[in-house]
């Protein structure tokens, strides 16, 4: 086949399914942190790229009739591994069988694993700067993109409560938390912070994740003020590389595959995220 | 070994749907060509004119498999030949191109456009489809897939594999009626009509709001229906339905098929072909020719 053009915001992945270990595992408030090391893939996914997660055991069969399909999730972070290969880190919430039995996992377990997938985050615009805008377990891709701007960044980060606010202390101290019962940071919504910022001054470039309403929140509010947002979507997937055509979004050229075409989408693809 | 006169590497062969080699390519690179995972390659069903495919949600996980509701979406025939055909032509497998055609007329340009391409190895008939006048899905009538199969059968000289549809009282019937309108294989079995309720509204969850069943869960009925089929046809079988190992390869084979196609598992693992041809080849099995006298 020819060779496709560059993609600089799509590391590749090795093209089977891999056996990775989890080395290590911890709640954190609402969520669960699980690291494992995969053992051959590259040391350097993009932030906002994916990996398809399944337990090695206790997926499918027994008593539980689900899972069967492997689960996709965006690395909160990667660091090389000096044996070859990577760490990663995943941030979980237990919302149904899947992500339930990766949340249990402990340290020593196999964890199938294939990626990283997708398409990650593009860099700001220039002259602008980047404004991060989380919402729950979404904050994932924005940890690692996070760290790669260095202090360059402002980080936005919206939670339910208290408990799923424990995810940002993963960012340190950069972050602006605001919840929407007010238990941790301010109380409201994170497209609340966002609208100041941007009225305060517009030249930014915003990258986003989080659930539906708040992406096209953020959408609908970047739109308005001629602000580029890159929005990264979740999506049900069977497989996680073009195959099955199941995780389609409807842009403004027609469907789009979430997990080849995405999961990072510029605003202005999207008439609307949901 | 070979297949209807086309050379194989091997018996693994994807179900047409289930693998997107273009987009592979785009995720895995280069180490996609150097580690293909199929002996031949079909591609998803082409119609005459593009489809943008049915509303999300598609999917739906079922216990031991899933239903998709995916709607043929592809750039159409046109579409596919310029931009398509051309990268899968570098694959290094021969191809197998699966057509759908909504009547006689879509179906025979689709056989004599496709079919004219060097690059086109042999064509797979998607007939899961329903006959727009009677409205009978063709694919469960052996009148209607005989009259399909007669429809086109002189527009091309390239092997015509039929896909047949799981949803036939009698799915060897049919697999006869293609044979004697001159079908060169059968492939079967196609995803099975399913549909699941979204668990607070109870409204169908997918927007198609039915779909196909496929995974190990359909395992069981593929295996009975190539059994079925291989005792009253003598032209070749590609046999599917949630194969997932080289043990469940090995059953189709054993249950009459001469080559196995894999699906879903692909879906988990994009690698799942050669593993399930490394595993089949560890368990001393391979693809069967029947002969005639062979046949029952």
């Amino acid at each position: 086949m020819s060779v496709p053009m560059a993609e600089p915001h799509r590391t590749l992945a090795p093209p089977e399914r891999r056996v990775a270990e989890v080395r290590g595992a911890r709640r954190l408030g609402a969520y669960d942190l699980i690291t494992a090391r995969d053992p051959v893939g590259p040391p350097d996914p993009r932030p906002g790229q994916f990996y398809m997660l399944a337990a090695g055991d206790g997926w499918g069969g027994g008593t539980g009739e689900r899972p069967f399909l492997p689960r996709a999730f965006s690395h909160a972070a990667a660091r090389p591994h000096p044996g070859g290969g990577a760490e990663l880190d995943f941030l979980l919430e237990d919302v149904g069988p899947g992500t339930h039995r990766l949340g249990e996992m402990g340290a020593g377990e196999a964890l199938m694993l294939l990626g990283p997938l997708g398409a990650g985050f593009r860099p700001p615009v220039q002259g602008t700067r980047p404004l991060l805008v989380g919402g729950g377990v979404g904050v994932a891709p924005l940890l690692c993109l996070h760290r790669e701007l260095g202090a360059d960044d402002q980080v936005l980060l919206g939670f339910r409560s208290g408990a799923h606010a424990a995810a940002a202390e993963l960012f340190g101290d950069g972050a602006r938390v605001v919840t929407e019962d007010g238990s941790a940071g301010s109380m409201g919504l994170v497209t609340e912070p966002l609208a100041a910022e941007l009225d305060g001054d517009p030249a930014a470039t915003v990258f986003s994740c989080g659930p539906p309403a708040m992406l096209e929140a953020v959408r609908a509010l970047c739109a308005q003020r001629g602000v580029e947002c890159q929005l990264a979507l979740e999506s049900g997937m069977a497989c996680g590389f073009g195959a099955c055509f199941g995780c389609v979004v409807e842009t403004v050229a027609g469907y789009e595959r979430v997990c080849v075409d995405g999961p990072v989408f510029a605003g202005s693809q999207l008439a609307r995220v949901v | 070994m070979e297949l209807c006169g086309v050379e194989l590497g091997g018996p693994v062969l994807n179900a047409s749907g289930t693998f997107d080699a273009i987009a592979a390519r785009r995720a895995f690179g280069d180490a996609l060509l150097e580690r293909f995972p199929f002996d031949a390659f079909v591609s998803k069903t082409v119609t005459l004119g593009p489809r943008q495919g049915n509303p999300p949600p598609r999917l739906w996980e079922t216990p031991a498999g899933m239903i998709n509701s995916i709607g043929l979406p592809n750039k159409g025939m046109e579409g596919f030949l310029v931009n398509d055909l051309p990268e899968l032509a570098r694959l290094g497998v021969p191809l197998v191109v699966s057509v759908m055609g909504f009547d006689h007329d879509e179906l025979a340009a689709l056989v004599e456009g496709v079919g004219a391409r060097e690059e086109v190895a042999m064509l797979e008939l998607n007939v899961s489809c329903p006959n727009v006048e009677s409205g009978v899905l063709v694919g469960a009538d052996p009148a209607e897939t005989a009259a399909a199969v007669g429809a086109v059968r002189g527009r091309t000289t390239k092997p015509l594999v039929v896909k047949l549809s799981p949803s036939s009282v009698d799915p060897a019937a049919v697999a006869v009626a293609a044979q004697e309108a001159g079908a060169d294989a059968l492939s079967l079995i196609n995803t099975l009509k399913g549909m699941a309720l979204h668990p607070q509204t109870r409204r169908p969850w997918l927007g198609g709001e039915t779909g196909g069943a496929s995974g190990p869960a359909v395992r069981a009925v593929a295996l009975e229906q190539v059994t079925a089929v291989a005792e009253r046809t003598t032209i070749p079988i590609v046999g599917m339905g949630g194969i997932a190992s080289g043990r469940d390869a090995a059953d189709f084979l054993a249950a009459g098929a001469d080559v196995v196609a894999v699906g879903t598992e692909s879906f988990r693992d994009p690698g799942a072909g050669r593993r399930i041809a490394a595993e089949l080849a560890a368990l001393g099995a391979t693809g069967r020719v029947r002969t005639p006298e062979a046949v029952r």
